[in-house]
């Protein structure tokens, strides 16, 4: 065999394989449980938190979103994280620093309840 | 006609807490709704009297008196179950001033306004300036609350209560308490009262004459009508135990945008419609929230509740209105429910 030919055959070609498996392996994008790092979402819409329970990395900031046409709000059961009133389309932010559960609920309407676990 | 009275006393004696009443029922019966029908219970046997001014040995002793309760005005929502909440609370107001019988005053059940800011309680304040009922006693709704825990709420209308807004009245000989059930609320609970105002409460009718009517008064439901809505308040049975041994007891409630009642024993309970939109039947839809209907048919499934305190019967009426009446009777309330609260026994 060439030098060359022993080059691609000994480094280039196991190099270009790692690198594909590299990229096929990584992080896809993110489905409504499974957010990248930064970011997540809850949607609020007929009473419910959704969804109820949101499993996200430490660091994470969820943003909850009422797209009901009845005010709520999202309050920490262990006085955590308090949102102000949220009106249909108004929004709250809380970044999660530490891991552990943290439910909460609509302090209107108590029976909405939810969770968020950061891992 | 025995027939119609016995179908009369069959629909009112029964547990209302499904839908409300059959209307078809009542339709045929909405002759004697108009002339004012007061059904009592007497040794356990209900009996009717026609209701007008000039009966029995008190009347005309200006005992005999009437409020209103209205409830859930929702000043500042305007989605599309309603855009213009204050309208229709003003034609609640108009129907009130137009009655023959004055209501000595007004009892507004809670969630005067949608999101407790200053101006949609201005807002309200303006529409009721026009009441001809110039005594209107309130208790707070869950959206009431959403400013500080209800400071708003509480600087406006709380004078003369205690706690998170409860106090009590006697208005000619019925003692009247207004509760609070909408505050601190636990997560995953429904309505709550809350130890302190429950001490309150038992304290408030010590020593009181068993013979003494009581009229409660509260947003949430007293009752348990629906948990997974939140329909009921979770510590009531404590203080309906401290009403139990009264004669006659009526609990006033909103909250659910819509007509309920149940009579257990001497204890009647009714929900009242809201003047600013309806909500559906319980667990005929994904949520409890405004519920949309065509625009013709509003006025219909919003309403005013007429109680008529009669002192020789000792017995309250309780009689709910629509805003808009699907051919008004010539007294102008076209009445679509009856129920009966026991006179006193002893």
């Amino acid at each position: 065999m060439t030098k060359k030919n022993m080059w691609v055959a000994g480094v280039a070609t196991p190099v270009m394989i790692a690198m594909l498996l590299l990229f096929a392996v990584s992080p896809s994008v993110k489905a409504s449980d499974q957010p990248s790092a930064a970011n997540a979402a809850v949607k609020i819409d007929n009473f419910v938190f959704g969804p109820q329970t949101i499993t996200v990395p430490v660091g994470t900031t969820v943003t909850w979103t009422n797209a009901d046409d009845i005010p709520h709000t999202s309050v920490s059961t262990e006085g955590v994280f308090k949102s102000k009133v949220m009106d249909t389309d108004e929004k709250f932010s809380y970044t999660f620093t530490k891991a552990g559960t943290y439910p909460y609920y609509c302090t209107i309407h108590p029976k909405m309840t939810g969770k968020v676990v950061v891992q | 006609m025995p027939d119609k009275k016995q179908d009369l006393i069959d629909q009112t004696l029964q547990d209302l807490n499904n839908d409300g009443v059959d209307r078809r029922g009542f339709l045929k019966c909405m002759a004697w709704a108009g002339t004012g029908l007061v059904w009592t219970m007497s040794g356990g046997i209900p009996v009717s009297r026609a209701f007008a001014k000039g009966y029995g040995k008190d009347a005309g002793k200006g005992a005999d008196f009437t409020f209103v309760q209205i409830s859930d005005s929702h000043i500042g929502f305007n989605k599309p179950a309603n855009p213009d909440v204050a309208a229709t609370l003003q034609t609640a107001i108009n129907k009130i001033n137009a009655m023959p019988q004055k209501p000595d005053f007004i009892i507004h059940t809670g969630d005067l306004s949608q999101l407790s800011k200053p101006s949609e309680f201005d807002t309200l304040d303006q529409v009721l300036k026009g009441a001809s009922a110039k005594q209107i006693f309130f208790v707070p709704g869950e959206h009431d609350m959403l400013s500080d825990n209800g400071e708003q709420y509480l600087q406006r209308y709380g004078k003369g209560t205690m706690g998170t807004g409860w106090s009590s009245f006697d208005h000619k000989g019925v003692h009247f308490v207004g509760l609070v059930n909408v505050a601190n609320l636990k997560a995953g609970g429904m309505g709550s009262l809350g130890n302190e105002q429950l001490e309150w409460l038992e304290n408030d009718l010590k020593g009181r004459s068993a013979s003494t009517p009581i009229v409660l008064f509260a947003h949430i439901p007293l009752w348990t009508i629906y948990p997974d809505w939140g329909w009921g308040t979770d510590d009531s049975e404590q203080a309906l135990s401290y009403v139990k041994r009264f004669g006659s007891v009526t609990v006033l409630n909103g909250h659910i945008h819509q007509i309920m009642q149940k009579v257990e024993g001497k204890v009647s309970f009714h929900t009242a419609m809201s003047t600013a939109f309806p909500q559906p039947a319980p667990g005929t839809a994904p949520s409890a929230g405004p519920m949309k209907v065509p625009a013709d048919q509003l006025q219909r499934v919003l309403g005013i509740t007429d109680v008529n305190y009669v002192v020789s019967g000792r017995s309250l009426a309780v009689v709910d209105s629509p805003l808009g009446d699907a051919g008004a009777s010539a007294s102008g309330t076209a009445s679509t429910h009856l129920s009966v609260v026991d006179p006193i026994h002893g």
